[in-house]
């Protein structure tokens, strides 16, 4: 069972990791799919 | 006479076989009269209204046929364009003007410098909603329906998959801990993208009636974190499960013994199987083939029109002539960044509702389905009875390399 629980946790370590991981790389979306022109809020 | 009968027996005989054949391949050659007499009267139809729509487009239309759009897509000014010093539509009206955006045809200029932006007109966006909230929705639903229907049934008519013989106590590791963790990591991943998935996909029909707005967006904005950042474990699991067990799962002649007594359902005995059975080979492949799509749509979908996939695909399968195979239109291979889009959706939906409907059979099977076969994912261990009921030729592989005849080993720690 120990394995099964590792993996429970590592799935969420990399999707935190990767949520992290994308903004610091500019992936979102504010930052790909709009321009200084577009207003968000 | 004689001669007469003979012959009226011959023209009989070649009478009946075009008959035959007419019957036969009939619909192959009826397509192209009717066809052109069709094209014919909506050209009449089509100069009589001036190149308007025509009643056969309307009728066309709502009976869901696909309708051949050019008399509006191509009516966008024309030569009136560029007619001088009459402004920066020339002589062009303005529905000409809309058709032109409708059609992406219009020369626009965007501030974001994308083709993305340029599309200001997109009616496939309709099309992608309303399949998406009728027939995927509806079908996908009733088929993880329809498939935990199928195994209460089958549990109800057939019962637990009971171990033969007692259990010997002695035990014999099926997987170890790195297969494990890398199972769990898959499947702990598909299990919350499922879920969240199919929130997303239902939120509006079953959790607003249910718990009303606020509940549902709240539901949705988590799912939606869940599963864009979750998918990247998912593929990782895949690539691991598919590292380590691949070798284990190419198709072999024991798969056929397997098939032919359907697993053991059919006859008394278990058939025999190594390490992976001939059901347990097609859900790894499903899983791999099924997760790899699932994968490579949910990327194009993670990452917003950087990844297009269905125009070039399109034009691959109509260069294969498979459409026509079918007696399909050849594929739109001209498709707005948004379309990709919409057709990444639905075929990542399409193929998850399948993938799942095969998971929850592998979950109920590898836990209230069959006693023993939890442990084989749980601990790793598995009772040697279970092995040899089960997995025949793999425990006498296992047994061979620890050296020993099956029966007379130790318990394993």
């Amino acid at each position: 069972m120990k394995a099964m629980f590792t993996g429970f946790v590592a799935a969420v370590l990399i999707a935190v990791g990767a949520y992290y991981g994308l903004h610091e790389l500019g992936f979102s979306a504010a930052e790909t799919g709009a321009g200084p022109n577009v207003r968000l809020n | 006479m004689s001669r007469n009968s003979k012959g009226f027996g011959g023209f009989f005989l070649v009478a009946l076989a075009l008959l035959v054949f007419a019957l036969a391949a009939g619909p192959l050659f009826n397509q192209s009269a009717p066809e052109a007499d069709v094209q014919a009267q909506l050209a009449e139809a089509r100069e009589a209204t001036g190149g308007a729509q025509t009643l056969y487009d309307i009728l066309r239309r709502q009976q869901g046929l696909p309708v051949d759009e050019s008399f509006r897509a191509d009516a966008i000014g024309g030569d009136a364009l560029s007619a001088p010093g009459l402004g920066p539509l020339g002589g062009a009206s303005d529905p000409e003007l809309w058709r032109a955006l409708r059609y992406n045809k219009a020369d626009v200029n965007v501030s974001t410098q994308g083709d993305v932006g340029k599309v200001l007109v997109q009616d496939g966006g309709m099309q992608w909603y309303q399949f998406r909230e009728g027939p995927l929705a509806t079908y996908g639903g009733w088929l993880l329906l329809g498939t935990i229907g199928a195994l209460i049934l089958f549990y109800l008519g057939r019962g637990r998959i009971k171990l033969d013989e007692p259990k010997t106590g002695r035990t014999v590791t099926r997987f170890q801990a790195f297969e494990r963790f890398s199972h769990w990591l898959l499947a702990g991943s598909f299990v919350l993208l499922g879920i969240t998935g199919l929130l997303t996909l239902f939120g509006r029909k079953v959790i607003v009636p249910l718990m009303g707005h606020e509940a549902n967006a709240t539901l949705l904005m988590v799912s939606k974190y869940i599963h864009n950042n979750l998918a990247f474990a998912f593929m990782l699991g895949l690539i691991l499960v598919f590292v380590l067990w691949v070798w284990h799962n190419i198709p072999d002649r024991t798969d056929i013994t397997w098939f032919a007594q359907a697993g053991g359902i059919i006859g008394k005995n278990h058939p025999p199987a190594k390490k992976f059975n001939g059901g347990q080979k097609i859900i790894f492949w499903s899983v791999i083939l099924l997760g790899a799509s699932i994968s490579v749509s949910g990327v194009s979908l993670l990452f917003p029109y950087e990844l297009p996939l269905f125009a070039k695909t399109f034009a691959i399968l109509n260069d294969l002539g498979l459409p026509a195979l079918v007696g399909m239109d050849t594929l739109p291979t001209a498709l707005a960044p948004q379309e990709e889009m919409q057709l990444a959706q639905l075929w990542h939906a399409i193929v998850a509702f399948v993938l799942m409907a095969i998971i929850i059979a592998h979950i109920y099977i590898g836990s209230v389905g069959m006693e023993g076969a939890f442990d084989a994912m749980g601990s790793g261990e598995v009772d040697e009875a279970w092995a040899h009921q089960h997995h025949s030729l793999w425990l006498e592989e296992v047994k061979a390399k620890e050296g020993k005849a099956p029966g007379q080993a130790t318990p394993a720690e």
